[in-house]
This record gives C-alpha cells, structure tokens and sequence, in this order.
C-alpha cells in the first residue's frame, strides 16, 4: 500500500528540498572562478538565445582586458579566482537556518521580521508568502500592459524588448564590473511601463525576493515609455546575506519623453563583501530620473548612480545616504551628465561615519557645450559621530557651456557634546540621543522613501550604531 | 529636595564655582542673580550634568540622590529639568517627535499617539504658539523667543519638580517674557520648586521668588527675600561688588 510507505523509507527526506522542485533550479557552475567555458555554460543552462550568449562573451574579454580600478576604494584583496559565478537558488536553499551568521539572526530579532521571511531573506526558505500579494498585484498590473518580470523570464518573453535597450545604457565595456556582471549576470527585473500608464503602488523586488533577484550579478532593465510613471523599490532591508563576497549589480534605467522614474534602494550587505554596482538612467525630453539610495553594510561599497540629461527640459534627482561603521569603507556619490539645453539636476547626498568607518562622497557633475540654461546643485553633508571617523570629498565638475547656473555645497559635522546633553537633558539615554541626531541627519532622505522603508532604515542604522550587527 | 554644599567646578583648569551652598525645598522658587561671569551659567549646566565641567569638590543631593553619579538623563527621569539658555539646534527632527520622544523617555511609559497630540496642543496653547510650530525642525531657525518659548513648552511637556532655568529671559521682549512667565506660573505649586537663574529683575515681577540669592566670583555671597532683587536693580551690581567682592577675595584662601 503507497500510503503505508513513509517519505523515510523512500529517502525522499534527504532531497526535502529538491523534492518540490524542479531539477533545473538545482544548479551551480562545477567550478569556482571565470573563463569562456564557464560563461558559455550560463548560458547554455538558461536557454538563451545566441546573440546574449554572444554578448557575455564579448563583455568577459572587456572583464579580462579592464584593469581593477584603483581610484576609489581598496579592492587589492578582491579575488576573482575564489568566486562561484553562477548559482542558482535551490542552492542557497540548501542552507539551512543554522548556517545563518548569529549577527544576521539577531538583526532579524531586531527588526522583529516573521521567521518565514527571515527564511527567505537568507536565502534558507523556499517560499514566502507575500509571493500571493505579488501575484493579485501582477494581474492588475498585466491588464494595463506592465511587464514585471525577472531579467531571464524578460529575455524569454520579450526578447525584442531586451535586444533593443539592454546594455545599451551601461555597455559592457563602460568599467570591470559592468563587464564581468554583462557577462555573468543572472536574475534582476525586467519592467516595461507602456505609455502613459502611472503605476500608483511601487513595483517591489521585495515581494518576489526568492525569485533570484538578490543574487549576486543581478541585472536589471526599467524602460518607462512616453508620459508613464513608476516608482521600483530594490531590496530589502534586512541584512543580505550572501557566501559569496561580491555583489556586482547593474541597473539601466531608460525614461521616454515626459516619463518619470524613481528608484529607490535601501541595501544593507554584510560586512564581508565588496558592493560594486553600477547605475545608469537616460532621460529624454521632459523625463525625470530620480535614484534614492541607501547603503548599509559590506567591507567596501563603491556606488555611484547616474543620470545623463539627453533631452531638452530632462531632470534627473540623487540622493544617496551612507553609513560607514567599524572597518567599513562606503565610496558612494552621484552622477549627472547635462547633455541639453533647460535641464536640472540636484545630488544630495548624506554619509555618516563611526568608529573606524570611513565615507567618501565621489561625484561627478558634467554640461556639455549647447546643454544652456542648465542648472545643478550639489549638496553633500557627512556627519561623524567619533573622533576616529573619516570623510572625504572628491566632486568632479567638468563644465563645458558658460550659460549655466551650478552650485555646490559640502558640510561636515560632529555631533556635538552640547546637542547630547540637551537631548540627554530631556530623558534620552546617550545612544538614544545619537540615534535621534542620525535620524534627523537622513531625514530628507528618509521621507522620500515609502513610510515602513524610512522606519526600517532609521531603526537599521540605530542597530548598525549600537554595533550588534556584525 | 535640593541641597548644594561646597560646590567647586572648574573648567579647562579654571575655577569657576568656589564652594557654594544653596538649599531649596520643595515648592519653593529661588532665584540667583549675578553678573557676567559670576559663574551662574556654569551652576545650572553643572546641575544637569553638563560633561565638560568638572567637579572638584563638594556635593549635590537631589530628592536624597547624589546626582554626581547620574547621568543627564537619569536626572530627568528623577523630576530634574534645565531651561537652557542656547539650546541646541537638532536638523530634521520635528518639534513634535522630539518632545514625544522625551516624554515617553521621562515618563518611562508610552502615551498613545492621541493622548501625545492632545498634550502638545494643550500645552502650545498656553505658551500661545502656532500647532504648526511643532512641525518645524528643533530650534533650527528659530528666534531667540521662540527658542525660549519651546524651553518652557518642554517644561510643561515633562511637568518636572525641579526646575533651573538658566537665563531663559534674556533677549525676550515684554510679551515673550509674559508668556514666559505665564508657562512657569502653570506648574507653579506645592510640587514644583524652581531656581531661576537671571542678570537681571525684570523677571521676577512675574515669577515671584521666594528667596534671592546673589553670585557673584563663584559664590553665593548674600541670600534675602523678592526685595533683594529690587535692591539690586536700584544699587547694581557694582554696590554687590563694594559690599561683598571684598570677602569674597578674602575667602579665596
């Protein structure tokens, strides 16, 4: 009798996890490092069609050819032999919850988030729930021609999409790491917003986070046509909990004429990795690109998004929020290109420093000859909370057309001994008074953000102040 | 429920406090007037526990506790309270979240956010402030009244038993000062003790001390009754200094 026989007796325990899947989400290349051999086996297992396998190869020679950058943080120890380049999911699942380091269990104590989705956000579960939420939303989303979608599924079902606008933001060749992720890279989204159509909730990654888009060389493609609107929030904010030790992400934003984009970002890697990513948008006539970035955690984040002004009255907005702790180094700023008349642009950024952590902003603001009337302001403010902690500034300004209006602004500051005692001198205990002088510091950063994102990343850097993650 | 005995601060090295005595009961308002310099400032700072004065001798008690081994907050929450005269400016934190923050902090319960908004409003309506004013950022642009005005919300906000007010009239006009006034005389009653720390009398004919003391070089060097401080306003502080700067010298030692 079948019922009579246990899942024991058949074995099937030892595979509970491949058991409910497939064989295909059980993959990972036979070897650690890179070569043709590897990248051609990436594509080979995703069925892609030839033209991508073609480009991977073609952007693995501009990886091997490109030298390690040297002009912004330490990567004299990043080691590209030591690295798993493609790993499917099923392989994180494979972990189980005793894997997970203890300063990543306690930051999910600390957040107070559900013990399914800890699973999931540590790569250990198999499924999480709001999966359900996300697919009601899909539906609603596909009646008015949204596409959102992971980068392989967008390549398998909009293939002529993908070939049109993929790469063509942020080439293979444009640095290292872009070339190593066109080469490798492996899950992200796909979002297609048809004209017109504002999309009132923010797309999330979040929602489908087990859907491979946390991997490590994700890619991701926003194409926002003519008059549309959407908000896409990427990651979570938990901690991202990864083996390996490089996340090398690549995001392509594209906004039509009049279209509008914001993406927002809150990361928070541990602290053992290297956080290279790169960021572009182009924004046509009237469009307006907007990045909001926060990054927490990892050894060296090295994140610069940018937008290039590339039609008449385009506007694109930076802001960017950084904390630096204990041996961290967060070399993050922003980028704008004015490349035609009547455009705007604004860099905000905010970076805070602890202990030995160390926060360099690094941006570049550029106007092209005939880009007149232009305007852009750049503001950047680091905030040290000890002694030992460090900033640096390095704003780059090439300016080419003399009928423009730019401003820069940078401050640093200490919280004060004399700002404590107030804040301690009505009740609040010395880390409390701290937290509150942080969170007031990222505050029009925050309030940019969706409200239960802005409550998570003030409690995040209050974890992160306090030094119980990691 | 306060008690100063031979209070001595210095700061980077200097001696600021040269023994000082005071003792306030409860209920009672005491106010201390002095010149520039006389080290009022650095009385009230001392108080609260400011981190850059240190103490050298002497010792203070407050409902029994010896407050040195406190620290600012801890202070607070025993029913301690400083009206600073430079509050600092907090960027992006609200009016509203912080005075939320410091009464849940000192209360050590948590009011509901209803119970929190009917106390702010209540209370803004006696210091006669705009509601909008509790979404402005703390202190960050504000006027000199209006910093001293959202002083004395706080205390209202806090309802301490002790209060130092470290020259919160300076550089008010007559109706901030009113108002001012208007804010202390609502806690004013037999659980409420305050030492007003001020360069001049003005204040007092709204607050009406119970006793006047006057500093001067670091000292306490004469105590009386409200006439005092109209004394003082008819003779200056330099009779103060002709009558007793001489002893206080002496008393150097």
């Amino acid at each position: 009798m079948p019922e009579d026989r246990t899942i024991q007796e058949l074995g099937l325990d030892e595979y509970k996890f491949g058991f409910h899947d497939p064989e295909e989400y059980f993959f990972k290349t036979p070897r650690k490092g890179i070569d043709p051999e590897i990248v051609a086996m990436i594509s080979k297992h995703k069925n892609e069609p030839e033209w991508m396998l073609e480009f991977r190869l073609k952007a693995l020679e501009s990886f091997f050819e490109k030298p390690t950058p040297t002009w912004g943080g330490d990567l004299s120890e990043m080691d590209f032999d030591e690295i798993y380049y493609y790993i499917r999911p099923m392989e994180n699942q494979g972990r189980t919850w005793d894997d997970v380091p203890d300063d990543i269990k306690n930051t999910f104590e600390k957040l107070g988030i559900p013990q399914a989705e800890r699973d999931s956000l540590a790569g250990v579960g198999a499924q999480y729930e709001s999966e359900v939420v996300y697919h009601s939303l899909k539906e609603e989303w596909e009646k008015s021609g949204v596409v959102f979608m992971d980068m392989d599924g967008g390549l398998r079902e909009h293939e002529d999409l993908v070939r049109e606008y993929f790469g063509t933001i942020i080439p293979p060749d444009d640095n290292k790491f872009a070339a190593l992720n066109s080469a490798v890279w492996s899950g992200g989204s796909f979002v297609y917003v048809p004209p017109g159509v504002h999309i009132d909730i923010p797309l999330q990654a979040y929602f489908r986070i087990n859907a491979e888009n946390m991997g490590q060389f994700e890619r991701t493609l926003i194409i926002a046509d003519e008059g549309s609107y959407v908000h896409y929030i990427e990651g979570c904010t938990a901690p991202t909990y990864t083996t390996n030790s490089l996340h090398s992400a690549v995001v392509e934003l594209i906004a039509k004429p009049g279209a509008r984009i914001r993406y927002s970002t809150i990361q928070n890697w541990s602290h053992n990795t290297y956080n290279l990513v790169t960021k572009r948008g182009a924004a046509y006539e009237n469009s307006t690109i907007e990045w909001v970035d926060g990054n927490l955690g990892s050894k060296l984040t090295m994140k610069y998004p940018a937008v290039y002004l590339l039609g008449e009255g385009a506007r694109g907005e930076i802001l960017s929020v950084a904390y630096a702790g204990d041996g961290q180094h967060q070399d993050a700023g922003g980028k704008v290109v004015h490349a035609a008349p009547n455009t705007s642009s604004l860099i905000t950024s905010k970076s805070i420093s602890k202990g030995t952590g160390r926060s360099t902003y690094r941006g570049l603001l550029k106007v092209h000859e005939g880009a007149v009337n232009s305007k852009s302001r750049v503001e950047c403010d680091a905030l040290l909370l000890d002694e030992n902690a460090r900033t640096d500034t390095y704003p780059y300004i090439e300016i080419e057309e003399k009928k423009v209006n730019t401003e820069h602004e940078a401050t640093v500051s200490k919280v004060g001994e004399d700002q404590l005692f107030y804040l301690m001198s009505r009740g609040l205990s010395e880390e409390e008074a701290m937290a509150m002088v942080v969170n007031g510091f990222i505050e029009p950063i925050a309030k940019e953000l969706p409200l239960e994102y802005a409550i998570e990343l003030n409690r995040l850097i209050q974890l992160e102040m306090e030094g119980s993650v990691g | 429920m306060l008690k100063i005995e031979n209070l001595q601060v210095e700061i980077d090295g200097q001696e600021i406090v040269k023994g000082l005595d005071l003792e306030v009961g409860k209920g009672e308002i005491h106010a201390i007037m002095g010149p520039n310099g006389s080290g009022k400032s650095t009385l009230a700072n001392v108080l609260m526990g400011h981190p850059r004065y240190e103490v050298t001798g002497g010792s203070i008690t407050f409902q029994g506790e010896d407050v040195f081994e406190l620290e600012p907050d801890e202070r607070a929450k025993l029913g301690m309270f400083l009206a600073f005269q430079y509050p600092s400016e907090v960027p992006g934190v609200s009016v509203a979240n912080f005075l939320r923050t410091a009464v849940n902090s000192v209360r050590e319960e948590e009011l509901s956010a209803m119970e929190m908004y009917r106390l702010i409003q209540d209370k803004m309506k006696i210091m006669q402030m705009d509601p909008r004013f509790a979404e402005r950022y703390l202190n960050e642009g504000f006027s000199g009244g209006e910093k001293k005005r959202n002083e004395i919300l706080q205390m209202l906000m806090l309802e301490p038993t002790l209060a130092i007010m470290d020259e919160t009239d300076s550089g008010l006009d007559i109706d901030a000062l009113q108002v001012v006034a208007k804010g202390v005389n609502e806690l004013r009653g037999s659980d409420f003790s305050a030492v007003i720390i001020t360069h001049y009398q003005r204040i007092l004919r709204y607050i009406e001390p119970d006793h006047v003391h006057v500093m001067l070089d670091g000292r306490l060097v004469t105590s009386g009754g409200k006439e005092l401080a109209l004394d003082l306003e008819d003779k200056g502080y330099e009779w103060v200094r002709q009558e007793f700067g001489a002893s206080a010298e002496l008393g150097k030692g």
